[in-house]
């Protein structure tokens, strides 16, 4: 049985959900003959994958949707080997070149040669000249924004170079780390989060599909606590009906573990300002990071929680020293260090400010 | 398979062929033009902005010199190959080791292009090699900042300034494109607000006329442009400059988030706000411009937009 989350994934530009305007654009974009490489960015869960998996569609045919996963072995000017997953249709691949860290470049300068060079003969068999003039694979590559420097260099030309032969879409999550020469050389696509009023109605949808009965209450309140992640508000609808059907409307939202752990913590931080507290936090923080929460969003978390409970004197402050922290946190290589830092450094403004108050009571 | 003339993109389709044909840039032209009149050319380093018709420049150069054997002789480099020590010391030396005994421009010509991504070593591998082929190979070096060429490469070139286009040059070039391709875009207001949108730069204003030109077959809206631009809405920026509650201002920030707009577009757009708004007092316009400088590095570094933005968010608030 599928997850609601593929079971109801549209598959075609006509049938999605939301930014409908959008679609019809994407779509006269491919019949127009001339498709230009696309930067698809926004946050996640908002469907970018969604959209290019019906653009490819709309292009290509229902070909695009049977997957094959390959590994492919690269391998470096240092005779080192480099192993990395791709996924592929007769049409296009996907790759996610940051997987490999720093080798990213040569992956990206050797597969893109090695498709760019090679006709797609499934395409150019046919003799219809509309149909021709696809004759191009598509590359799509994945978290663009965590590709080096010198990965992203390497593309510019590359994308100029092989025009005729592959187009490259590229996702990422926020542009400002694709550097401008990339950006100006794609047709960008921002795909914004979904409001809370389409997550409902897509809830509902499913709900109905599904013949369950959705209190709309609980709708709402999944909608809410899914902040525009539409994958993270089908997954706890489907985490709701396994805890508890029929539903009623007072019913918990389940969250993710994580979440819940970060706000308990936080809750902790606030409680108690000791070296004691702080090294039990640290064990809670070993805790997440061992569970391959990534400290990014750990901390964005954490901030969040902390600042709900903060008083708005020092809430500037404390902003600011988060930004400091997390700033180096990517600096470094060891995130347990930067996030109990901030702790630490929170631990003591707090307590600054309550010994402040105090004295102004006195 | 002969690529059809309408796949190409615009800026490649419109690059000027001859060195007449480059718009503007007047003294540079004309130094050229001395240069293929006598045959003879000293080795070039180019810089500008980009999207100021660096490599325009030389390759229509190359094709007046050249003709047709303009292909077996220009060795173009840029970032995308791999470019380093090594590349230089075989692939650039072979070239320029072969004799162009044949016609009556007896050198070759390479371009790297980019060449302030090229490493020092590489930068280094080339001074001798420069000198040393100079009776076969003129080499053009083409970058945007002059200060990332090492002195002793500097000094061993002509160097040519190429100055941002004017805007009337700019109106008139896409005028012409707008003609040629039958683009439902014209009048030069609309015009310069797309090269203020481009911020000057050809190239771009040239990709996102044909993107724009792509999506809506008929009438190109200002709206389409910007929305291509990936340009923030005015009013969305004007809210976050003018919202004085830091609670409102920190949700907002991570509404901003959620919407996919970009962090650097916003802190351009900011930043023109800022400098335009007369009503700040300027220690706090002072404060404000710093916090946006101390953010953008710190995104570029990879920290996250969010809280790099509540941080921002921060500033804002006690400026007001």
């Amino acid at each position: 049985m599928a997850l609601y989350v593929d079971k109801y994934r549209p598959k075609d530009l006509e049938k999605l959900d939301y930014h409908k305007k959008q679609a019809s654009w994407l779509k006269g974009l491919v019949n127009g003959g001339d498709l230009p490489h696309l930067l698809v960015y926004g946050p996640s869960g908002a469907g970018k994958k969604t959209r290019i998996m019906a653009t490819l569609k709309e292009l290509f045919g229902s070909g695009v949707e049977r997957l094959r996963i390959e590994q492919q072995v690269f391998t470096t000017q240092s005779k080192k080997k480099i192993e990395i997953r791709t996924l592929s249709s007769n049409y296009h691949i996907e790759v996610n070149p940051s997987d490999v860290g720093i080798q990213d470049r040569v992956v990206i300068q050797e597969l893109l040669k090695n498709i760019a060079q090679t006709q797609n003969v499934a395409v150019t068999a046919v003799q219809d000249d509309k149909e021709r003039k696809k004759a191009f694979k598509v590359v799509i590559l994945t978290e663009v924004d965590r590709l080096s420097r010198d990965a992203q260099h390497a593309l510019r030309r590359t994308m100029e170079k092989y025009m005729q032969s592959c187009r490259l879409i590229l996702v990422c999550n926020s542009t400002t780390k694709v550097i401008p020469a990339i950006r100006s050389r794609c047709l960008g696509i921002r795909v914004p989060a979904p409001s809370s009023s389409e997550i409902v109605g897509i809830l509902n949808y499913i709900a109905k599909k599904e013949s369950l009965n959705l209190p709309q209450e609980l709708a709402q309140k999944i909608a809410q606590s899914s902040t525009g992640n539409l994958r993270k508000a089908i997954l706890m609808l489907e985490a709701c009906r396994v805890k508890q059907y029929p539903f009623s409307a007072d019913q918990d939202v389940i969250l993710p573990d994580w979440e819940i752990y970060i706000r308990d913590t936080a809750n902790e931080i606030i409680k108690e300002q000791t070296p004691q507290k702080l090294f039990d936090v640290r064990q809670r923080l070993y805790e997440l990071l061992s569970h391959l929460v990534p400290p990014q969003l750990i901390f964005e978390e954490l901030l969040q929680r902390l600042l709900e409970k903060t008083d708005d004197s020092i809430k500037g402050r404390i902003i600011a020293e988060a930004a400091l922290y997390e700033h180096r946190m990517h600096l470094g290589s060891k995130p347990i260090f930067h996030l109990e830092g901030f702790v630490a450094k929170y631990m003591a403004v707090y307590c600054e400010y309550q010994e402040e108050a105090a004295a102004m009571f006195d | 398979m002969v690529r059809a003339e309408k796949d190409l993109p615009w800026v490649e389709k419109y690059r000027p062929r001859t060195v007449d044909d480059v718009a503007s840039q007047d003294e540079v032209v004309s130094v050229l033009k001395k240069c293929l009149q006598s045959g003879d050319l000293p080795h070039l380093l180019f810089f500008g902005p980009p999207g100021t018709g660096k490599t325009s420049t030389i390759l229509a150069l190359a094709r007046d010199l050249y003709g047709n054997e303009f292909r077996q002789k220009v060795l173009e480099l840029n970032a995308s190959d791999e470019r380093g020590i090594s590349v230089i010391r075989e692939k650039v030396k072979n070239f320029s080791q072969m004799t162009a005994n044949q016609g009556k421009i007896r050198y070759r010509i390479v371009i790297l292009d980019e060449a302030d991504s090229m490493t020092r070593d590489a930068q280094t591998a080339l001074r001798r090699t420069m000198e040393k082929y100079t009776k076969t190979t003129r080499f053009c070096l083409i970058c945007n900042y002059v200060t990332k060429i090492i002195p002793p490469l500097n000094s061993r070139c002509s160097k040519f300034r190429f100055r941002p286009l004017p805007t009337d040059v700019l109106v008139n070039k896409l005028d012409e494109i707008c003609t040629k391709e039958n683009v439902n875009f014209r009048g030069s207001d609309d015009l310069k607000f797309l090269i203020e949108l481009a911020e000057g730069d050809m190239r771009r204003a040239v990709t996102l006329l044909q993107s724009a030109h792509r999506i809506s077959a008929e009438k190109i809206t200002r709206e389409d442009i910007r929305n291509i631009a990936g340009v923030i809405p005015d009013n969305v920026v004007e809210q976050i400059y003018t919202e004085p509650v830091l609670d409102r201002l920190t949700k907002r920030m991570r509404d901003f988030v959620r919407e996919g707009y970009s962090g650097d577009q916003l802190l351009t757009q900011l930043l023109q706000m800022i400098i335009a708004d007369e009503r700040i007092e300027d220690t706090k316009r002072a404060a404000l411009l710093e916090k946006l400088a101390i953010v953008e590095h710190r995104m570029k570094d990879g920290a996250s937009e969010l809280i790099s933005l509540q941080d921002l968010a921060a500033t804002i608030v006690s400026s007001h």
